[in-house]
């Protein structure tokens, strides 16, 4: 058999990694379930990170480094870090060259704009749907391959599970054609999984409605291990909504935009009328350095106290996030996007009104547990097959649902720079793997294939013949309003024993299931059944890592465990306070990793490795933005 | 989450369990919902597929993705209009609402269909930029922020077919390639870079179904969701097809090496 590759996902990552292998001449074949022109990346608003200093402010990669270590709260490994920040001015360049329509300066340049946990102006972007941008960029560059003949598309194509040999590597994967129903397996040499985030665990989120996590917990369920599952990021500011909650990007606030509510609670002016000083920036007050641009955590948790522990909400859960006092004509170039998303789903212009926002759920740091390789200095090792490998020889992971990049915050502006720098180092060490280990194997054999297309063929012989009483819909929902209570913004252990408890009922109740659908044509009843499984699955790991982490870091909040303030206005300054924390970290700058155990998830506590060197490429210190 | 008794919203759902198979109309009462929208009932659907007499059925095949107008995925006929499902909020809906498949693909089932065909075309009119390479070889050209302005726009389309399906001149057999590729063509051909292969964009939109095929009737730009200005990228890529066209008839010598006619 020719060699041949597996990219499942047609995000950014997926289609980055999709043309890395294409670049060399390898054939590749991609599965998404939506043709990949409608990956959830298109969702991405803001823009991209990348220190290309062109504003006179002496911005430098190293520095994006220490922004998004610390961003992350010093839990993320260092090294893919400081490789994907040196990587990124390259990478905002290679989109260029695509013809993204970056926005310009009057020079024609590139332009930047500031986004939250830094001091400088960093992020390119293209409107506010740069996501979009970027997607097509790269949709099209997969297209040429396409027409050449090198990619093979599988739109409509769910992932299930992968080809596992004897010796427990990964040899392809079996997939469903969503369309006829029908389960194929597919050999591959290796096999990339870059299917995206979670955030359909928790209902409602920011995320497109094919962001179930499936792909990725059905792989921690076959072996893989999952990382840092209790670190979900919640964005502070959402429009909330009955199908979704629509994401206002962080670059409103990078572009001027304040957060504030009335002086006086329960105060029922129109907000237009309600003078300054009548107006509490509480994020400005609270951070004079980096005001409104936070990071998502602190800002999200700032939001949370405001509205649910003083009771200052705008009309019960909101805030206002106020962009009206911009130039319209300035919004319409630089926020157009958003804009209009506020405007078509609200109904209020929101260049004259200010919007009424709340956090949501929006992004997972955590994801399949991938491995690394660098040299002494820190730099990542090129074409080096351990790249964003998972534990499982042959199966690689890259872009939201990898756990390596953004510890355990994620910066505003570096997903996409993460999914693309994911995607550039997982073809070659791919192909890495291919050449070390495929001779020595030769073909998959068809008995390896055959069993496990038999598996899953029965498994859904199984679905189909589901006739329960309970609704699958109605579990998930019951399983997204659990999540958001009790594995979001605050979290106390007494509540998250009870979700697991809860959790535990949930899968009974999946087994009394009604399938509410039989037939073979676009049967999306049985396709959920499936993925509602695999989504219990990994509710339980992030309910428990979050219940076993005693501390707080990152979107990892638990008020029963936090800090005493620091006496002085840096931490560095107070022995008692640097003593409290040096011990805390001692304990848990840690990585959550699970292992799928039938009847219980195993979840250890493993150190930074990068860390546990002389001289690593950031020490940990305390974080904070005043 | 606000949820009354009383109020109901209608909705009638034309349903077919494949191509060739006879439709039907299904009739669901749904409990209103505060900002609700034709998605957010679909799921209500979802969680209690019963129409309106009680009868249980299966829940409605549709295609969704980010919901927030960006993915073109849930695109379908509301109340004989065509338009995104996720931003049809229904408080702003007559109803009875009434939802079918667009009618200008393939259906699949109830309301999903084909629009491979969408992306197919854009293979056609070669809507890339041939990039030398994905390693760092330095920025890309410089760009005028109103070059760059008018290409983000055109650069927004996201294939949901909304042009396709009021073209009196797309049908399922009839091969016209439709205003959302002709509008790439131009985009690309806007790019200093991608200018460099106007010509093979251009040649992409001429022949069968090629660009000369628009009718003018203009119903193509009412509808796009994003407002992108299709009716004047129909009328410049016309205009550069033609001129190309007489190019590659004075200069076919050239091209093959010969000398032109000048020479």
């Amino acid at each position: 058999m020719a060699e041949r590759y597996v990219v499942v996902g047609g995000g950014l990552a997926g289609l980055m990694t999709v043309i890395k292998l294409a670049e060399a001449g390898k054939h590749v074949d991609v599965f998404s379930i939506v043709p990949v022109k409608r990956s959830h990346s298109v969702c991405a608003q803001g823009g991209i990170n990348g220190a290309v200093n062109t504003k006179g402010e002496g911005d430098h990669p190293d520095i994006h480094v220490k922004d998004t270590l610390k961003g992350g709260d010093f839990l993320a490994e260092q090294p893919p870090v400081k490789g994907m920040c040196h990587a990124a001015p390259g990478i905002i360049n290679l989109l260029d060259r695509m013809g993204v329509p970056f926005n310009r300066t009057n020079e024609g340049l590139l332009d930047f704009r500031r986004f939250g946990g830094t001091m400088y102006n960093r992020t390119a972007f293209a409107g506010a749907s740069t996501g979009q941008q970027l997607l097509y960029a790269l949709d099209e560059q997969v297209r040429r391959y396409e027409a050449e003949g090198l990619v093979r598309k599988f739109e409509y194509w769910e992932y299930l599970g992968f080809v596992k040999d004897e010796q427990g590597a990964c040899r392809g994967i079996v997939a469903m054609n969503i369309r006829t129903m029908e389960i194929e397996a597919f050999a591959a040499d290796a096999v990339c999984l870059a299917t995206g985030g979670p955030g359909i665990v928790f209902g409602r989120s920011t995320n497109s409605t094919i962001n179930t996590g499936t792909a990725a917990a059905r792989a921690y369920i076959d072996g893989a291990h999952y990382g840092n599952a209790e670190f979900i990021q919640v964005h502070p500011t959402a429009i909330p909504g009955e199908d979704k909650h629509r994401l206002m990007s962080e670059s409103a606030r990078g572009e001027g935009g304040r957060i504030w509510v009335p002086k006086k609670k329960g105060d029922t002016r129109d907000a237009r009328t309600i003078p300054e000083a009548e107006r509490w920036f509480f994020l400005e007050e609270k951070y004079p350095k980096f005001g409104n641009l936070v990071p998502r955590d602190v800002a999200t948790r700032e939001i949370f106290a405001v509205v649910r522990d003083l009771g200052m909400g705008v009309e019960g859960d909101a805030v206002y996030l106020d962009v009206s006092h911009i130039p319209a004509a300035t919004l319409e170039r630089k926020l157009g996007g958003i804009m209009e998303i506020y405007e078509k789903f609200v109904g209020v212009d929101p260049k004259h009104n200010p919007m009424k926002i709340f956090p949501a759920v929006h992004y997972s740091m955590g994801g399949l547990w991938v491995d690394y390789e660098a040299d002494s200095r820190g730099d990542m090792v090129r074409n080096s097959p351990k790249q964003q490998a998972t534990n499982i020889p042959g199966l690689y992971a890259s872009g939201e649902c990898d756990y390596a990049y953004h510890g355990a915050n994620r910066l505003g502006a570096n997903s996409l720079l993460s999914c693309i720098y994911a995607g550039q180092i997982a073809g070659p060490a791919m192909i890495s793997h291919a050449k070390n280990s495929m001779p020595s194997k030769g073909d998959v054999p068809a008995s390896v294939l055959q069993s496990s297309k038999k598996f899953w063929v029965e498994r859904f012989e199984g679905i189909y013949k589901m006739s329960g009483s309970e609704n699958p819909f109605v579990i998930g929902q019951e399983m997204g309003e659990l999540m958001v209570k009790a594995s979001t913004v605050v979290k106390r252990n007494a509540e998250m024993d009870a979700a697991m408890i809860e959790i535990r009922k949930l899968k009974e109740r999946w087994s009394k299931v009604n399938v509410l659908d039989t037939g073979r044509t676009v049967n999306q009843s049985a396709s959920y059944v499936n993925q509602l499984w695999n989504m219990l699955e990994l509710a339980h790991i992030m309910l428990k890592a979050g219940r076993m982490r005693d501390e707080s870091r990152g979107s990892h909040y638990k008020p029963d465990f936090v800090l005493p303030q620091p006496k002085t206005a840096n931490p560095k300054d107070d022995p008692a306070f640097m003593t409290a924390w040096r011990a805390r970290d001692e304990q848990w700058r840690k990585s959550s990793i699970a292992r799928y155990n039938r009847d219980e998830p195993q979840i250890t506590f493993e150190p930074i490795r990068s860390l546990a060197v002389e001289n690593p490429i950031l020490k940990p210190e305390p974080r904070h933005y005043d | 989450m606000t949820e009354s008794s009383e109020r109901k919203v209608v909705v009638h759902i034309e349903r077919s369990e494949g191509p060739g198979k006879t439709p039907h109309v299904d009739v669901f009462h749904v409990p209103w919902r505060k900002n609700a929208n034709v998605i957010s009932v679909l799921m209500q659907i979802q969680r209690d597929p019963r129409t309106s007499d009680g009868k249980a059925t299966t829940p409605p095949a549709w295609d969704a993705a980010c919901l927030e107008e960006v993915c073109g995925s849930c695109t379908m006929n509301i109340n004989g209009k065509v338009r995104q499902a996720c931003s049809a909020l229904i408080d702003q809906l007559e109803q009875p609402i009434r939802l079918s498949p667009m009618k200008k693909f393939p259906l699949v089932r109830d309301l999903t269909v084909d629009r491979s065909k969408m992306f197919e075309a854009l293979k056609r009119v070669k809507a890339w930029i041939p990039i030398d390479g994905t390693y760092d070889l330095g920025p890309g050209p410089r760009v005028a922020p109103e070059d760059q302005e008018l290409n983000y726009a055109l650069s927004t389309c996201m294939t949901c077919g909304c042009c396709l399906e009021v073209c009196p001149q797309v049908g399922e057999s009839v091969p016209f390639i439709g205003a959302a590729a002709i509008s790439q063509a131009r985009l690309f051909n806007n790019h200093p870079t991608g200018e460099m292969n106007a010509d093979e964009r251009l040649r992409g939109l001429m022949g069968p179904g090629g660009v000369a095929d628009c009718g003018k009737a203009g119903n193509c730009v009412q509808v796009c969701p994003k407002g992108i200005p299709l009716t004047s990228s129909i009328a410049e890529m016309a205009r550069d097809t033609t001129k190309q066209a007489l190019k590659d008839w004075l200069f076919h010598d050239e091209r093959k090496g010969g000398a032109g006619p000048a020479g």
